[in-house]
């Protein structure tokens, strides 16, 4: 491809100008690239197999979330925000609620807060389980990790189609509550799941952790420093990874987390093996999260009584909440002005924000290390692009 | 913590700026500081680095566009009318200019605290979008700033790749804005109906001249 039909976003190159740079190629990987979990694209230059410069171009996915919820109710936005990060559509979920919960300053009920952490922590599991898997799939592991990670992930959908009604788009939460209390049976069914997912996780482990090509492929490769990490807004289980202390659940202690005994896992390479270590060692946490969650599961109603359904109006005011979702912080920044619509309604996307370092990481490494480094960063379409 | 504390050690620090509590009246309570965007840069870096302070964590950015609004009011004055002084009621308009409104969320990773929340707002929504950059100061602001300068069209000064994020490179418009309005692009209505019918023939009867026949199959 030459360097002068492309459009005015790409790169300026001027070969004769730097010496050793006339032998550069710029390709386009992606849009339609197995590697990039969807529609995005990166725009590369490499000399010979290293990359040189590397700049991501979003929005082939865009659909205008924000506006869209800012023509619709407040509820009307709910089942919207499945389809932000639709592999863990309940924290999505259980984000927007709380931030409407503190705009309007509703209390939730006890049951409804241990559903949605049982429900939350369920969810990190399968993103976690699937996201090692889709990398070993990018490093070219085909199909066994994924499939293990795939079989897994289905028992646990299975359990949110019996409480939710649905597999994926679940639309779950409530201001001020859960839809649905759980049916009978579930309870046991998900200790059985929960119980059984350590062994999954030795299982896994065993295949994976001291496995010597995983560990070529990934020690020392998109090493993310601290400093970076931190100012570059970079959260969840990828700034963890890199050493930063800061997880959500701990830190804001929001809904009931302040009850469960938990650690955080800390990295500290910051390469992609920690940041694939820090989701195993998550899972674990998440696990004895669920446990003394169920074992503690009170009686009593699930959503808050006094929350109006229709005709619900907050007060003029804004609020910001954010939870510790799978990937990252996931935030929603809402105003009401007094209508039944937000007035401005924003999603703090961990996805988007977490890309931000992506070409400091993959500068001066080879192409095929550029697609290791984007799958552990935990990307997901529909909430980078909106 | 408290805001206030927060409001006057920046104002003892920073010489110059001016500063304003802007209150939040919902339940949340999250009040934010409203920055002048002359002195927001040196504000910026005083929150991230003062050993106090040290919110080196930008979280969330984004815009609000506030149009501009004509508002109505009743007033009494006292007037000549046929040569008696009266008291009469008239109605004046003012208009509130709009402005662009920009929104930092900032939290602290070493000290845990949170969030601080800073505005800035441009003068106009049309010349003066101007606004500094955060970008130098937090890099997390570089891609929320390209997406605000996409969505609403506020320009920021320092930033250091300033292109559209989500709309394409030739796009005209900021679709965030209040009083954006669609292109009249309708093909993506396979049956168009109703007001999108109306506009289908109005939008093909100005490039080719319709026939009935297709319009009415449409």
């Amino acid at each position: 491809m030459s360097t002068a039909t492309l459009p005015a976003a790409s790169f300026n190159l001027e070969p004769a100008n730097e010496p050793g740079m006339d032998q550069l190629l710029e390709i386009a990987m992606g849009p339609q690239h197995p590697s990039t979990h969807g529609v995005f694209r990166m725009n590369v230059v490499l000399d010979g197999e290293r990359v040189v410069r590397l700049k991501p171009v979003f929005g082939y996915l865009h659909r205008n979330h924000e506006k869209i919820a800012e023509n619709e109710t407040y509820l009307g936005s709910m089942p919207y925000t499945d389809r932000l990060d639709y592999m863990c559509p309940l924290t999505n979920n259980w984000a927007y609620a709380l931030a409407v919960e503190k705009l309007a300053g509703i209390q939730v009920p006890e049951r409804a807060e241990y559903l949605r952490v049982i429900t939350g922590e369920l969810t990190r599991l399968q993103n976690h389980a699937c996201l090692i898997g889709f990398l070993m799939q990018d490093m070219g592991a085909s199909g066994t990790p994924l499939m293990y990670a795939f079989r897994q992930r289905e028992i646990i959908l299975d359990l949110f189609e019996a409480l939710t009604g649905a597999r994926m788009m679940c639309n779950y939460m409530r201001f001020g509550g859960c839809r649905a209390d759980l049916p009978a049976g579930w309870l046991d069914q998900a200790k059985k799941v929960v119980a059984e997912f350590p062994r999954f996780l030795d299982e896994y482990e065993r295949l994976l952790v001291g496995n010597e090509i995983l560990m070529d492929r990934t020690q020392d490769v998109g090493v993310l420093s601290k400093e970076l990490a931190v100012s570059a807004g970079v959260s969840g289980p990828m700034a963890r990874a890199s050493g930063v202390d800061y997880d959500i659940r701990k830190v804001d202690r929001y809904s009931i987390y302040d009850r469960f005994n938990f650690r955080v896992p800390l990295g500290s390479h910051g390469d992609v093996y920690d940041r694939f270590m820090i989701r195993v060692l998550e899972m674990r946490e998440s696990v004895s999260i669920l446990q003394q969650a169920m074992r503690d599961l009170p009686a009593g109603p699930i959503v808050d009584p006094k929350t109006k359904i229709r005709g619900f109006r907050p007060k003029p005011g804004e609020a910001y909440g954010r939870i510790e979702a799978p990937k990252g912080e996931l935030g929603f920044y809402l105003i009401s002005d007094g209508s039944p619509n937000p007035y401005r309604y924003r999603v703090r996307p961990p996805s988007l924000i977490n890309l931000t370092i992506l070409e400091d990481l993959c500068v001066g490494r080879n192409v095929a290390d550029v697609v290791v480094i984007l799958g552990s960063i935990d990307i997901v379409m529909g909430e980078v692009d909106r | 913590m408290n805001l206030e504390t927060v409001k006057s050690e920046i104002e003892a620090n920073v010489p110059g700026c001016r500063l304003e509590l802007v209150a939040n009246p919902s339940p949340s309570a999250q009040h934010s500081l409203l920055l002048d965007a002359e002195h927001a840069a040196a504000v910026a870096l005083y929150l991230r680095d003062a050993p106090g302070m040290r919110f080196d964590f930008c979280s969330n950015v984004t815009g609000i566009d506030w149009p501009g609004k004509e508002v109505s009011q009743k007033v009494k004055v006292r007037k000549l009318v046929d040569g008696v002084e009266e008291e009469v009621e008239e109605t004046r308009t003012t208009t509130i200019p709009g402005n662009l409104e920009v929104v930092y969320h900032l939290y602290s990773v070493e000290k845990k605290h949170g969030p601080i929340i800073l505005r800035m707002r441009t003068q106009d929504r049309d010349a003066g979008v101007h606004l500094p950059s955060l970008t130098p100061v937090w890099r997390s602001a570089e891609l929320q700033e390209r997406e605000i300068f996409d969505l609403f069209g506020v320009l920021f000064d320092g930033h250091p790749d300033l292109r559209r994020l989500l709309m394409w490179d030739e796009f005209q418009d900021h679709p965030m804005r209040r009083d954006y309005v669609d292109p009249d692009d309708f093909e993506y209505e396979p049956t168009a109906h109703d007001e999108v019918l109306q506009r289908a023939q109005q939008h093909l009867s100005q490039a080719i001249p319709m026939q009935p026949s297709e319009a009415e199959g449409r």
